[in-house]
């Protein structure tokens, strides 16, 4: 019993090692989906060893002697207008846009997947309910709601996190409804009920899984949706505070000097645009090495 | 049809009061005293405690969000702006026009590049000019539009001095905004019109047209075009409708007088009027555009003229 039952989790494993590798093999063959894994690991690079590649104190330490200075060997993009170095705020930036991006995206694809999931799953009245919700929140813009929403509740990284989820929930909730309707309705869920499965049996294990490809495309690609919003945000104000080394921030920062010092808002702009880049191209690679239409 | 129209138009209703709950839910949690807002730092307690009783401000939530609705329902009354003190639409329908142009440059602009370039690269699937095309698209999506206005405005307000960096007197104050609405909304409308068009080429009436020896122009633009619009129309509207109350990083970095600084300012300045009613019109400008939208995919496909003319 015991041999059979590692036997049988043995060739799960197998069969979902096959299926990576498979995922693996058709994702490297599609080169603009290679690009944005580079520059994804770039940006990881960066965020991971930050404190190794640049400089921690120079990020808020004001030092109004070197203020204002242009791209140099010792300031590779420069100073800011408080003598900060901006290679270093630039580089620990990418912790803040990254947590930002991933958490507010993993965050409303939680609440949002559950909802979509519970309409799709129980029908009615309730799929009424929640999706007409949906809709009054997607007919407001997605930057207004979340602008409104940290207003409300505060302007910190989580309350900007929080908005930013809950503000882009509609679109998770309409994908997750709509994908596991065509799964709900599948001979093996009917099986799976008719067996006797519970509920939450047949939503996590059988329905889920599934549905799983378009959720994890659209989870990437707004990732660097989340990041651009959250840097607009904290361009008008309301998001990241200062001194934290924001990409956004950084930019309304500098956009009184843009004059006299260019440098100043290229770098961080460069490095939002290889950000949300990354997470695109990622997520375009994703579906294609996902769709069984495109199989050679 | 006009039956068909009448009911959407009805079941407008609901969405704008439960969006109107929305606002009023959030806009409570906002930190700041109104009354202390419009006496001013140097009031004192009582006069602010009386303003605020008089204001109806003490009553509880649903009270107030209740009254509100009633104003707004039976008396058309939406308020008094708390900053200026006049009527909420005074500033509110000022400045929306101001929006709609911007709305609709942005909407003109992500067209009139979106649609050629995607039909063009559909067609040369695989191309070199296909791949450019999709580096192009791909780059754009990702600049933050705050950023490009920027680096417009370096470019030529500051450095060439030839176009406007603020305002929106003239004509000419639109150009930079459209390039940067362009920017960010463009590839949308090109993807789609890709990979619209890439799925009607592969129809069978194309081939059917193909195999008659019919001209590849005509194949292009009557057969496949044509019906490769649907899915673009709706990427369009909706630019469109997002655009209205969307275009806040542009009007801002621009600094042009439209709907979304006011309500960037409102908001900041707790003046709740403002918010609520700015938010409510966007949301009927919204409601109404994708009501458009729809009826327009009827003057494209027969089809669903049939389903509306059915009710």
């Amino acid at each position: 019993m015991a041999l059979a039952a590692t036997k049988n989790n043995k060739s799960i494993a197998l069969k979902r090692k096959g299926k990576l590798k498979e995922f693996w093999r058709r994702y490297k063959k599609n080169r603009s989906a290679m690009v944005g894994l580079v520059l994804l690991l770039f940006i990881l690079f960066c965020a991971i060893f930050a404190n190794v590649i640049a400089d921690e104190d120079a990020v808020t330490r004001h030092n109004p002697e070197i203020r204002r200075q242009g791209p140099s060997a010792e300031h590779w993009f420069g100073t800011d207008i408080y003598g900060r170095d901006i290679y270093s705020r630039v580089i620990f930036g990418s912790r803040i846009s990254l947590m930002i991006g991933v958490f507010s995206a993993a965050l409303s694809l939680l609440l949002g997947g559950v909802l979509g999931a519970v309409a799709a799953y129980f029908g009615g009245w309730l799929d009424d309910i929640i999706m007409r919700i949906m809709d009054m929140l997607m007919s407001i813009p997605a930057t207004l709601l979340a602008l409104t929403l940290v207003a409300a509740l505060g302007s910190s990284t989580t309350n900007l996190v929080i908005a930013l989820a809950l503000s882009n929930l509609p679109s998770f909730a309409r994908l997750t409804r709509s994908s596991m309707l065509t799964v709900v309705d599948s001979d093996y869920v009917e099986a799976a009920k008719a067996y006797g499965a519970r509920n939450g049996h047949v939503i996590f294990k059988e329905v889920m899984p599934n549905a799983m490809g378009p959720i994890i495309v659209q989870t990437t690609q707004s990732v660097s949706n989340m990041i651009l919003t959250a840097s607009s945000l904290s361009f008008l104000g309301v998001g990241v505070q200062a001194p934290a080394p924001e990409w956004g921030a950084m930019l309304a920062e500098a956009r009184e000097f843009m004059r006299q010092f260019p440098y100043m808002i290229i770098s961080p702009g460069i490095f939002i645009i290889i950000t949300a880049l990354s997470f695109n191209l990622v997520g375009d690679g994703f579906r294609d090495a996902l769709d069984p239409r495109l199989k050679d | 049809m006009l039956r068909y129209i009448g009911k959407r138009l009805l079941q407008m209703i609901p969405v704008l009061i439960g969006i109107a709950f929305i606002i009023f839910f959030i806009m409570d949690f906002t930190p700041g005293d109104p009354a202390r807002l419009i006496l001013g730092q140097s009031a004192t307690a009582e006069a602010v405690e009386q303003l605020t009783e008089e204001m109806g401000l003490n009553d509880s939530f649903f009270t107030r969000f209740f009254r509100y609705i009633y104003n707004a329902v039976v008396n058309l009354d939406f308020g008094v702006s708390y900053r200026t003190m006049k009527p909420v639409f005074d500033d509110v329908f000022t400045r929306f026009p101001v929006s709609i142009y911007i709305a609709l440059c942005g909407m003109i602009g992500s067209t009139l590049f979106g649609i050629p370039l995607g039909v063009l690269s559909a067609v040369k699937q695989y191309s070199k000019l296909d791949t450019a095309v999709n580096v192009v698209a791909m780059t754009m999506v990702a600049m933050p539009p705050f950023w490009v206005a920027m680096v417009l405005i370096l470019v030529f307000s500051l450095y060439l001095g030839v176009l406007p960096s603020a305002g929106a007197t003239t004509w000419i104050h639109y150009i930079l905004p459209t390039i940067t609405l362009t920017l960010a909304n463009g590839s949308a409308v090109l993807r789609i019109t890709r990979s619209s068009m890439l799925e009607t080429i592969r129809m069978d009436y194309v081939r059917t047209a193909q195999a008659k020896g019919v001209p590849r122009r005509v194949i292009i633009f009557k057969h496949a075009f044509k019906n490769a619009l649907l899915p673009v129309i709706t990427t369009v509207g909706y630019i469109f409708g997002s655009l209205l109350g969307g275009a806040i990083i542009c009007e801002t970095v621009f600094a042009m007088p439209g709907l979304g600084s006011l309500i960037v300012l409102s908001i900041k300045m707790k003046d709740i009027p403002v918010v609520m009613a700015s938010i409510i019109l966007l949301a009927l400008s919204y409601g109404v555009i994708m009501l458009i939208v729809d009826l327009m995919y009827a003057f494209i496909d027969p089809r669903i003229k049939a389903k509306y003319q059915r009710g």
